[in-house]
């Protein structure tokens, strides 16, 4: 079995993986609604069960419609990969600005960063500047965007207004660019893992996502008094503990698709993991400063839609720190 | 042909910049007469509506659009006439030349033409954009066509976030989520004054902000 793996052009392994993943999503699918069958048919409105039951549903879905993305991603190219995450960051800010107190006097940073910082970022990505790429955020736009905003001529809420525009910047730009960077990272010592940074975005997203459902579950599973109530109500570090040892755990095992050792995937996998479940409460903090549950419009988590920004966080914060720690570690 | 083509893609690029997304809160989309008035702040507020509604109410709803604003150039006559099948008013007010023996030009003629060929309406009370948080105080239009039109539905709308998207003298317009929130439905009462009437209808505008 090993062999035959071995054996297969680069593509072919990549095809086998998305069959793997497309099978466990159906098996996990498949689970989730036969447990279903065992709630009762009609339940009241704020039954605690039911509610559980829909949010994961829901990231299920999301997961599914992760999954397919980035199949269609792989098919078509890298060049359509890259742009198809520059759309994600598009919408993902478009949400995070909407949240945003701007004033007259921000239009032309918000359209200086959505029209220009960020096609140039991803453009970065797909040319494989990664020295510039790493540094153009956080260096060259945090210094000049304050600048525009300066000579827009509006010193009310001055800090407060590019704060939040540089934290939007920071989190939808800068970390979702690091996802497809991943993909076209180059690996000269292992010649047999050219052209195969999908395995890498897979192993990211995978263990990312695994440690949030499973987060999730030992939510329900293990029920504590949350850690920082103010800021999330299900958070709490046994779950948290449950959910990243799991997912090193399936970083480890997921080490033969990498150039990692499995010790070093394990590490990786951790460190990607603390990143983005530290990051998604983050995030939580910032919604509940702004008063709302949920980045889409209108507290859309009602219907359990919720807004794409919610769903993509963990990633937004993953991304960079993995990225950096493979290419700090094999200096790449 | 070239007018639904531009019509798909002016729906794409608003929803990809806005979402357009419609809560129908007081009324379901259904289609029957109807006259929309919503919040004035931006040119782009006829386009939202017309984008948040429904296929099939987009094709029976007609919006307003200033005269001398729509038909200053060619390309935007064309647009408001063969994309959003819009109705001109003319806001001027003018008054006839003394020794003349012109009828003074009715703003609301064309209204009433649309209304009695059965189509709905959009129309922004205020009469002009507003720059404050609050709608300025609604003109009379809306009293005049509701007393000669009872049985047409008169539905409040509040368009939000509209006025970052494209502020006063912008012209590239921000990616910000905007929505459309309809109202419940409402009527003259009998005997109501047009003052009162108007101030209500503000009222039950702004009350869809907080929704």
């Amino acid at each position: 079995m090993n062999s035959f793996l071995r054996h297969l052009s680069a593509t072919q392994q990549v095809g086998a993986l998305f069959i793997v993943m497309f099978g466990l999503l159906a098996g996990v699918s498949i689970w989730t609604f036969l447990r279903s069958l065992r709630l009762p048919l009609n339940h009241a409105l704020d039954d605690p069960r039911a509610l559980e039951e829909r949010r994961f549903h829901s990231l299920l879905k999301a997961s599914w419609v992760m999954a397919v993305v980035f199949w269609i991603g792989w098919v078509l190219g890298s060049g359509v990969s890259t742009t198809l995450f520059g759309l994600l960051a598009f919408f993902a800010l478009r949400e995070f600005i909407t949240l945003s107190p701007t004033r007259r006097g921000d239009h032309r940073s918000l359209v200086l960063v959505f029209f220009v910082v960020l096609p140039v970022q991803f453009w970065l990505v797909a040319s494989r500047h990664f020295d510039l790429f790493t540094v153009f955020i956080p260096v060259y736009v945090f210094l000049a965007l304050p600048v525009v905003s300066a000579l827009a001529d509006d010193p009310q809420r001055f800090l407060e207004r590019n704060a939040k525009l540089q934290w939007g910047i920071m989190v939808c730009i800068y970390g979702l660019s690091h996802v497809p960077a991943l993909m076209l990272l180059d690996f000269p010592q292992s010649p047999d893992y050219r052209d195969k940074g999908a395995f890498l975005v897979f192993f990211l997203v995978f263990v990312v996502q695994t440690s949030v459902m499973v987060q999730h579950l030992a939510g329900w599973r293990f029920p504590r008094r949350p850690f920082a109530p103010h800021v999330s109500q299900s958070f709490h570090w046994t779950a948290w503990g449950v959910g990243i040892a799991t997912a090193g755990l399936a970083g480890a095992l997921l080490s033969f698709i990498t150039p990692f050792k499995p010790g070093q995937a394990l590490a990786l996998a951790l460190i990607a993991c603390i990143a983005g479940s530290m990051g998604h409460l983050v995030m939580k903090a910032l919604k509940r400063d702004r008063g709302v549950t949920s980045w889409g419009l209108h507290g859309m988590s009602s219907t359990g839609a919720g807004g794409l920004l919610d769903r993509i966080d963990s990633l937004c914060f993953a991304a960079p720190i993995f990225f950096h720690a493979v290419r700090w570690y094999f200096d790449l | 042909m070239l007018a639904k083509l531009i019509a798909f893609l002016l729906l794409g690029l608003v929803r990809l910049l806005t979402g357009a997304q419609a809560r129908w809160y007081g009324c379901p989309p259904k289609a029957e007469q109807r006259i929309y008035f919503a919040n004035h702040q931006s040119h782009a507020d006829l386009v939202m509506i017309w984008a948040a509604l429904p296929q099939e109410l987009r094709s029976i709803t007609r919006p307003v659009a200033a005269k001398d604003y729509w038909t200053k150039t060619r390309f935007r006559r064309w647009i408001t006439t063969a994309v959003f099948n819009a109705v001109y008013v003319d806001r001027s007010g003018s008054k006839p030349v003394a020794g003349e023996a012109t009828e003074p030009a009715d703003p609301l003629q064309p209204l009433e033409e649309a209304l009695e060929r059965g189509d709905s309406i959009i129309i922004f009370p205020e009469g002009t954009r507003g720059a404050g948080d609050e709608p300025q105080p609604f003109k009379s239009g809306l009293y005049t066509l509701a007393q000669r039109f009872p049985h047409v539905v008169l539905v409040p709308a509040w368009i939000h976030n509209i006025q970052r998207v494209m502020p006063k003298g912008e012209v590239v317009p921000v990616p910000i989520l905007c929505s459309v929130t309809f109202g419940a439905p409402l009527q003259v009462e009998a005997g109501e004054e047009r003052r009162p009437f108007l101030d209500r209808a503000r009222a039950a505008v702004m009350a869809l902000r907080d929704i």
